[in-house]
């Protein structure tokens, strides 16, 4: 049987023969303690497995603590019917989801779904909208996808203290908002309060691979399961590889300024600004390919603030509390990437930039099938071999 | 509680704290006015209620936010004092869209 031994560049090789006397087996590993890996963690346990979560440590880069918090549908999946499907398939199982996280924890998620809004603050920028989401209806067939373009006088009526810059909306009744960070923290109790393992500052370094039997090496210590989930984020583009996997992803930044708390203002969340359920309204949602540099950039948190001011002129009269930038997890194609390993089945990876979105797909679709050892073929689309295919000439 | 230092120099400033004259020496912060003013509390915190006065003096802790001159949420102990200022109680979140 074909096994591989491998190392990542800053841990020692571990031959099959030198297994660890101390090897923590279980019945799977998930890499990855952020939002993605945490609701499969969570729903791996769910399901009876005995799971084992390896999270890097405080170098990681950490999207999960730099996501802007939208449960968000509307836009997803143009030219991409399954992305669209998929995505409201999770805000589907996000009540659920919550529901669930608060029983077990007592942490509310702070979830609301009263739909939401993209404005448009030109002309152009409506009709360009209005083309768009009237494509992804045609592209949704009898799943169908429900929205309206909204011209300002009736979204005045919806949104307090809307701008005269604003010239309309997109709006859907799928989209809505949460809380990252009570998201992640309650993902975390809950899989280890229901027995889950938890292992932090455990990098994985290196391992072998062979099918269904996989050997992971890390400062925290050797596991070994039959199964294993990269879900490590920007890591996973130089851990699945040695997996037989695929996922080319890179690194975007956003930029997020956040506003002292105010009394609600805001019945729904907008595409780049929602008030949390604390009162703090959050700006953000740029996009900037800058590698792996994560500082902030004055220039474009200018272009945020200002873009927001002209949405909500009160916004302008708010001071600014904090503000960081944080690295998306980006495909080729923007889409998510869910496989499991040709060579070396029992080995798949989760990819994507919406970690809040998704969380309630990953907790309880994704996380079942990996039980069961094999992908839908709804998740056919999000293979990595989509970038296989030979373009055109 | 909080008493100015004898050495410092003579409270010739009138501010309003809650709508009562409180005299401070020039240069001082809205903050020193609040804490001679006597008050229990300058503000409420926005999620729990919970009462807070100034404590930092420095800009950090955010306890001394109050409502100055018609102006919500002033951190008051980076705001110096001018004739006739007023401070409020900052009562919670301010209001965003007034």
């Amino acid at each position: 049987m074909e096994r591989q031994a491998w190392a990542l560049v800053d841990g020692p090789a571990m031959a099959p023969s030198h297994a660890s006397m101390q090897t923590r087996g279980s019945d799977v590993i998930v890499v990855g303690g952020g939002l993605v890996g945490a609701a499969i963690a969570h729903g791996l346990r769910g399901e009876g497995l005995d799971t084992v979560l390896l999270d890097e440590g405080d170098i990681a880069f950490r999207a999960s603590r730099g996501n802007f918090g939208l449960v968000w549908v509307q836009s997803k999946g143009f030219g991409a019917p399954w992305y669209q499907r998929w995505t409201r398939g999770s805000a589907g199982e996000w009540p659920g989801l919550a529901a669930d996280l608060a029983a077990r924890t007592g942490i509310d998620t702070a979830l609301q779904q009263p739909g939401g809004v993209h404005l448009c603050l030109s002309e152009q920028e409506f009709e360009d909208r209005g083309r768009r989401m009237a494509q992804m209806q045609v592209e949704a067939g009898n799943f169908g996808l429900e929205y309206r373009m909204i011209r300002r006088d009736e979204l005045a009526e919806m949104l307090p203290g809307l701008g005269p810059s604003v010239v309309g909306a997109s709006w859907s009744p799928y989209d809505g908002h949460a809380s990252p960070l009570a998201l992640l923290q309650a993902l975390h109790r809950a899989f280890t309060e229901a027995g889950g393992a938890y292992v932090p500052n455990a990098k994985v370094t290196g391992g072998t691979a062979a099918p269904n039997d996989f050997r992971v090496e890390t400062a925290a210590g050797t596991f070994a399961a039959p199964r294993i989930v990269l879900a490590a984020g920007l890591g996973n583009a130089d851990l699945a590889p040695v997996f037989g996997l695929n996922t080319p992803v890179r690194p975007q930044r956003g930029q997020i300024l956040v506003t002292e708390r105010a009394r609600t203002v805001l019945p729904m969340p907008c595409t780049t600004i929602r008030q949390t359920g604390e009162g703090t309204i959050m700006l953000g949602d740029s996009m900037e390919e800058v590698g792996f540099d994560t500082r902030q950039s004055p220039p474009v948190m200018a272009q945020v603030a200002q873009r927001a001011a002209l949405s909500f002129p009160w916004i302008a009269e708010l001071n600014i509390v904090r503000a960081w930038s944080a690295l998306r997890v980006m495909a080729p194609d923007g889409l998510p990437i869910y496989d499991q390993s040709e060579r070396f089945p029992g080995a798949f990876t989760a990819n994507c930039h919406s970690g809040v979105t998704l969380a309630g797909a990953h907790a309880r679709l994704l996380a079942p099938m990996i039980a069961r050892g094999v992908l839908d073929p709804v998740l056919d689309p999000f293979s990595a071999k989509r970038f296989d295919v030979p373009r055109a000439a | 509680m909080f008493r100015a230092r004898p050495e410092v120099r003579p409270a010739t400033v009138e501010v309003f704290v809650e709508g009562s004259p409180v005299l401070v020496p020039e240069g001082a912060t809205a903050a020193a006015a609040v804490l001679l003013a006597g008050l229990p509390a300058i503000r409420e915190t926005p999620v729990t209620g919970s009462p807070r006065l100034p404590l930092c003096q420095m800009g950090v802790c955010f306890d001394c936010l109050a409502e100055i001159d018609g102006i919500p949420n002033r951190q008051a102990c980076m705001v110096t004092v001018a004739p006739g200022m007023r401070i409020a109680r900052q009562h919670g979140a301010r209001e965003a869209l007034r």
